[in-house]
């Protein structure tokens, strides 16, 4: 679209005051956000956050208990089926078929979208060579990797060229390789304009890929903003953390309190010191006589900030 | 953020949504490629069940009872008397086996359906979907039941030509309510049941291989009310030519009736299992 409104952010996902709940339990507790055009957007937090129930709903196979909710301009109970022509989704657990080839699982998947065959052979061909699945395109789907699987979904999920992909936890249960192929592949994605949404648990996936993300905790968004806003808000730029033997510990960190910090936190195995310039601190924490097992200055993260805001870690 | 500040995507954008059949054929679609790779297997239990089932039954347990006299059979051989209504409780069986195991795999084996859902087919669409690939596998093996008693000169009338369309909505009567009932399921032991305490009394005790009039008074409406002993009196009528079109309006009447309940059931059982 020509003129000043190209320049005005569209708004593809808005929800306000969205609900879910099963029976007595809610699963989304009154969230509001706003999906833009071309952007990445993640939701970050623990198992049973509520981010899966969540993408059900984005995904519109999930009707909202309460709240608005429009996806590209519709209602996603009445729209449904016309809002999912133009989603992708990658769900968390393999919807793959395994009894079928790489090839015949994306023609299934495009004629559930009434794509003509010679289109979908066309895109076939795009998709898997950009998942580096060419290959593996005649063989069948049970024997591939982990990570190949969820590449083939991702394939999959982009054969009805969407506007939104909608991923939830895309890289949980992979190897640390097979991770890093996913998030390039996202990465590109997102370069060439997708708009993405994607649900982790993991910070560093959270980082690496969102322009922007909530911070979820018990159905409700603890936090909202870019990763970089997020850290410069909740947390302090380094963190200095210090191991002790295990009897020490709480004696060392009342010590350590004595010094008045900014901030810090005691976890199970080490006291995580917030400060602006940790080996300055660290200088005061040997001069005050204590003599840490291990010591580690390291830049602010996302997990920080988590910790902050729940006080909890996100992965226990 | 300001609302007044950005631009909400046009409703207007919408693509128009396909006709439910056009959306059902495309979940059927599916099956046929996965169907593909099984049909050679499929295929020889087709032909082998009816060679069996005649066998045995027919000529094996008929030349026993015709030494017996057949007058309570309507005076015809036995293998006329139980052919016709062992194609009804074959397609019964291909209707329940058609709509129970694949369709509970659907959700928790090869989630077929779990990938359909979020694509534009609604779960009424994949239920339809299903339903209609159910239908085919339940019309092939009828259909080569009807070519076996043709071929062994068993079918005594021209009303025999619809042994075809009787059979297949019998499986269908079936497979569309139990289809709305497996989606439901969390485990796989409730279809056991269903064979076990199900399928099997009405197959022994819905006038397939004895008539029944050899039946209790007191138990007769009993089978009168199950939906196979409709199937078996409709395809014996038609197999040996003594239909009255009263009765036969009552059986398919009731035929349909059930396949209508079922469609109606699984359009909200197949809602409430896949919009969680």
């Amino acid at each position: 679209m020509p003129g000043i409104l190209a320049l005005v952010p569209e708004v593809l996902v808005r929800a306000q005051g969205l609900t879910k709940r099963f029976g007595s339990f809610t699963a989304v507790d009154g969230i509001d956000f706003e999906l833009q055009a071309g952007e990445a957007f993640g939701f970050l937090g623990p198992n049973g956050a509520g981010k899966s129930s969540t993408m059900r709903m984005l995904g519109c196979v999930s009707p909202p208990t309460a709240g608005n909710l429009t996806i590209l301009g519709g209602d996603p109970v009445r729209d449904g089926a016309a809002i999912r022509a133009r989603l992708g989704v990658v769900p968390q657990e393999d919807t793959l078929d395994n009894e079928l080839t790489v090839r015949e699982n994306l023609l299934v998947y495009g004629r559930y979208f009434g794509l003509g065959r010679k289109l979908i052979a066309e895109r076939t061909d795009q998709l898997l060579d950009f998942v580096q699945l060419t290959e593996r395109a005649d063989d069948m789907v049970d024997p591939l990797s982990g990570g190949m699987k969820r590449r083939l979904t991702i394939a999959r999920s982009l054969i009805n060229d969407p506007e939104i992909l909608i991923l939830d936890e895309p890289t949980t249960g992979l190897d640390p390789q097979a991770r890093h192929v996913v998030w390039d592949r996202l990465f590109r994605l997102k370069q060439r304009g997708v708009t993405l949404i994607l649900t982790t648990h993991y910070m560093d996936e959270a980082e690496q890929l969102c322009d922007r993300l909530v911070v979820m905790d018990h159905g409700k968004i603890a936090a909202e903003g870019t990763p970089r806003e997020l850290i410069a808000r909740y947390s302090t730029p380094e963190v200095l953390e210090l191991r002790f033997a295990p009897d020490e510990q709480d004696a060392a960190a009342e010590k350590i309190n004595d010094l008045s910090p900014e901030r810090a936190e005691v976890t199970a195995d080490r006291i995580l010191i917030y400060e602006a310039d940790g080996d300055k601190f660290l200088e005061r924490v040997r001069a005050a006589g204590l003599t840490p097992l291990t010591e580690l200055v390291r830049r602010s993260s996302l997990e920080d900030v988590f910790l902050r805001l729940t006080g909890r870690t996100l992965i226990d | 953020m300001a609302a007044t500040s950005v631009r909400v995507a046009a409703p207007g954008a919408r693509p128009k949504l396909p006709g439910p059949l056009e959306l059902s054929i495309r979940a059927f679609r599916c099956w046929l490629v996965m169907y593909r790779r099984t049909w050679r297997a499929s295929i020889w239990s087709s032909i082998l069940g009816p060679l069996f089932y005649l066998g045995a039954m027919g000529y094996g347990l008929g030349s026993l009872v015709d030494k017996h006299g057949t007058a309570s059979l309507g005076g015809v051989p036995y293998v006329v008397f139980v052919a016709p209504a062992v194609l009804a409780a074959h397609s019964m069986n291909s209707g329940l086996s058609n709509a129970m195991f694949p369709v509970f795999g659907g959700i928790h084996w090869n989630k077929i359906y779990i990938a359909a859902r979020a694509t534009m087919l609604r779960p009424v669409d994949i239920y339809r979907g299903h339903l209609l690939f159910a239908t085919m596998r339940i019309a092939m093996n009828a259909a080569c039941f009807v070519v076996f008693l043709g071929a062994f000169g068993l079918i005594k009338s021209w009303w025999g030509v619809f042994l075809l369309p009787a059979s297949v909505l019998l499986g269908v009567a079936f497979a569309a309510p139990i289809a709305a009932w497996a989606v439901t399921l969390r485990t796989q032991t409730p279809m056991n049941y269903v064979i076990r305490f199900g399928s099997l009394p009405l197959m022994l005790f819905s006038g397939t291989f004895f008539p029944l009039s050899q039946l209790p008074a007191w138990i007769r409406p009993l089978a009168y009310a199950t939906p196979l002993w409709h199937g078996v009196a409709l395809c014996r009528a038609l197999c040996l030519g003594n239909v009255t079109l009263g009765a036969a309006a009552i059986h398919v009447g009731y035929l349909v009736a059930l396949t209508a309940v079922g469609l109606w059931a699984g359009s909200r059982t197949y809602y409430r299992r896949l919009y969680v």
